[in-house]
């Protein structure tokens, strides 16, 4: 503990100099910004700047680019909450709430709470990062393809089961969305699948244009044409922070939050993401009011908020302890490392004390800056809804249509965003949820991977599911779930007959014989 | 009687049905080797049972009819202006069709002033391209004459 308290001294003397804590900041400013802005996520902000940190010392480098993801991951938080547009995948969840609540006036609450929790989340998951790297990352090394299989399932029915509506239309949004997921080339064959001679639909559809499309799109074209515009009450000062019962009510699940995201967060794959949608399910289920979620739940901000940027320390864990990337965002910062000359792994500790030190010790800076540069921009950003819908809603759109053409220079994802948009549009309207289509999108190709390869590993033998520890345990948890909502739905089968229509038939019977 | 559940539930059939027919085109393989097909047909398998029991039990929903689609119109004409952007934004570039979009939207559709109208498209068309374009480096297509 006490060499733990020394490094951890060293790695303040590097994150403190001059020049590194400026990087830290510039990098939490752009990322921010990089953040705020619909469709160009953390991925590609740390792209478009990898060439410019070629130029620096490693810490420098990698300290930039740590705060650009940190930055982004707040400021995704901030169009979510006021426009209902996720900046990212990973602030759909966030979307829900945090717009209900700004359509209640509590826009600077919701605000600040993301904030706050993103970073109590961000600090809290440095510290075990700092502790627990080693033997976390050696655990999630024993993730083979049959144990991402039934993780994924797992994931999958969890959220079904912990959904607030109906199940039913849960797993059917998600098989919805998995089935999107399976358009582009089939990865073990190379098969078109679905693309209908669209070259552009080989990568398969892209998460943002699904994203933007179900939840911001949709949201114009349900509000743009009310009699009454869209009542946002706009905000006062003093409503810009929140009550003390909001406060309280928001404790719990940015613990809850913290914990989930920094263990999802070492499974490799698009763990953020899931991540958020994890800790909103889990939120909804152990809360006392769960018909408060998608009103203006302040649980439902500050869970997802805390559990996306808890997952951003917790994906560095197997990055840095063992040099394996966790996700596109990691690799890419990997490659910046490796561009110095530095190759991660278990002796990155040892061989480059400073460099590991000085990285863990700017990310507590860095979450500093970001609550020190979000909190009075909360006021800034929610004047935003001052302007006039007749307004504002063209630029929101002009926003959407830029994101989601920028990610990858491609105006099939615009399509794809309109038809998103319309589905999105369609299924509010029957009162089905989105997001599991988000979420089905994010894990097919993933989900649909690990399990073929699983039955490649054990030449078509399903037994391998079984025959993993870790794995069996994982499918017994999803069964366990399955069982439990069949259970609740057998007990409400008192009223299939009447939702058959058959009630009154019986009834009718009856007073005949 | 025709519910909200029951006609989403016959969507969800209905193209459950049509992912089946188009996957015949793909090789389906065995169940111990998994074709290019095989999951998409699971999928499509569990969607159609989903489909299936949701307009089965979904009698007590709301019933179809009584959905009002006032904003419709609007809706229509915004998602035209998304596809007019979608097919003009690698013809005429970025900043004129976002010009034009925003001319459409303001003026035609929400009939507010002209001196507003152009003064806020201008400002949205060419300073998003300055942030986007300039700032960021984020690549933007170029209408003709480099606009």
């Amino acid at each position: 503990m006490l060499e733990t308290l020394q490094n951890l001294y060293l790695g303040f003397t590097v994150a403190l100099s001059p020049a590194v804590f400026l990087y830290a900041v510039i990098g939490c400013i752009i990322g921010t910004l990089v953040g705020v802005l619909p469709g160009v996520g953390p991925l590609a902000g740390i792209s478009l700047l990898l060439p410019a940190s070629f130029g620096m010392d490693a810490t420098s480098a990698i300290v930039l680019l740590a705060g650009i993801y940190y930055g982004a991951m707040y400021g995704g938080s901030t169009t979510s909450i006021l426009m209902r547009i996720p900046g990212e995948a990973a602030s759909v969840m966030t979307c829900i709430d945090g717009y209900a609540m700004t359509r209640n006036g509590r826009a600077g609450p919701a605000l600040a709470i993301a904030a706050v929790g993103s970073y109590i989340a961000g600090t809290v998951s440095v510290v075990a990062l700092m502790l627990l790297a080693p033997p976390l990352a050696n655990f999630a090394l024993r993730f083979g393809p049959p144990e991402y299989c039934a993780l994924l399932l797992l994931g999958l029915l969890a959220l079904a089961y912990m959904s607030g509506g109906s199940i039913l239309k849960a797993l059917a949004m998600a098989t919805l969305g998995l089935l999107f997921g399976m358009i582009g080339i089939d990865p073990m064959t190379g098969f078109f699948r679905f693309a209908y001679g669209v070259v552009e639909l080989g990568d398969g559809i892209g998460v943002v244009p699904v994203a933007v499309g179900l939840f911001g799109l949709s949201e114009i074209l349900l509000t743009a044409g009310e009699e009454a515009p869209p009542e946002v009450k706009k905000p006062r000062l003093a409503d810009l922070l929140p009550s003390r019962q909001e406060w309280r009510d928001s404790v719990w699940p940015i613990g809850r939050g913290t914990v989930l995201g920094f263990l999802i967060g070492i499974v490799p794959g698009s763990a953020h993401i899931i991540s958020s949608f994890v800790s909103y399910a889990v939120e909804r289920r152990v809360s006392k009011h769960p018909e408060r979620f998608g009103h203006g739940a302040i649980e439902g901000v500050a869970g997802p908020e805390s559990a996306n940027n808890s997952a951003t320390s917790g994906a560095f864990v197997p990055m840095l302890a063992l040099g394996v990337p966790s996700g596109p965002i990691p690799a890419v910062m990997l490659a910046a490392l490796m561009v110095h000359g530095i190759s991660p792994g278990p002796l990155l500790i040892q061989q480059q004390p400073q460099l590991f030190w000085g990285f863990i010790a700017s990310m507590y800076v860095g979450n500093i800056v970001l609550l020190i540069l979000n909190l009075p921009l909360v006021g800034v950003f929610v004047n935003i809804l001052r302007v006039p819908y007749p307004y504002l809603y063209p630029a929101i759109l002009i926003f959407c249509v830029l994101g989601v053409y920028a990610v990858n220079g491609s105006v099939v994802d615009v399509w794809i965003m309109i038809a998103m948009g319309a589905l999105g549009y369609i299924l509010r309207k029957l009162d089905f949820e989105t997001a599991p289509i988000v979420l089905g999108v994010v894990l097919a190709p993933m989900l649909e991977m690990s399990f073929r390869q699983s039955l490649a590993m054990s030449s078509g033998d399903y037994t391998i599911f079984l025959s993993r520890p870790i794995a069996t345990a994982m499918l017994a948890a999803g069964a366990c779930l399955l069982l439990l909502s069949m259970l609740s739905l057998l007990r409400r089968g008192a009223g299939w007959r009447s939702a058959l229509g058959l009630a009154n038939v019986e009834k009718e019977d009856t007073h005949e014989t | 009687m025709a519910t909200k559940d029951r006609i989403a539930g016959a969507a969800l059939v209905l193209f459950a049905l049509f992912v089946l027919s188009e996957s015949r085109a793909l090789p389906l393989g065995t169940v111990r080797q998994p074709g290019p097909s095989f999951v998409p047909v699971l999928l499509a398998a569990l969607l159609l049972a989903f489909g299936a029991l949701i307009a089965a039990i979904g009698g007590r929903s709301e019933r179809f009819r009584s959905l009002r689609w006032r904003e419709l119109p609007h809706g229509i004409a915004i998602l035209g202006a998304c596809a007019f952007s979608a097919l003009a934004l690698e013809r005429l570039g970025y900043r004129i069709t976002v010009l034009i979009v925003l001319f459409f939207l303001i003026k035609i559709v929400e009939k507010k002033a002209w001196l507003a109208t152009t003064l806020v498209a201008l400002a949205l068309s060419f300073g998003s391209f300055y942030l986007f374009y300039t700032l960021l480096r984020v690549p933007l297509p170029l209408g003709p004459w480099g606009i």
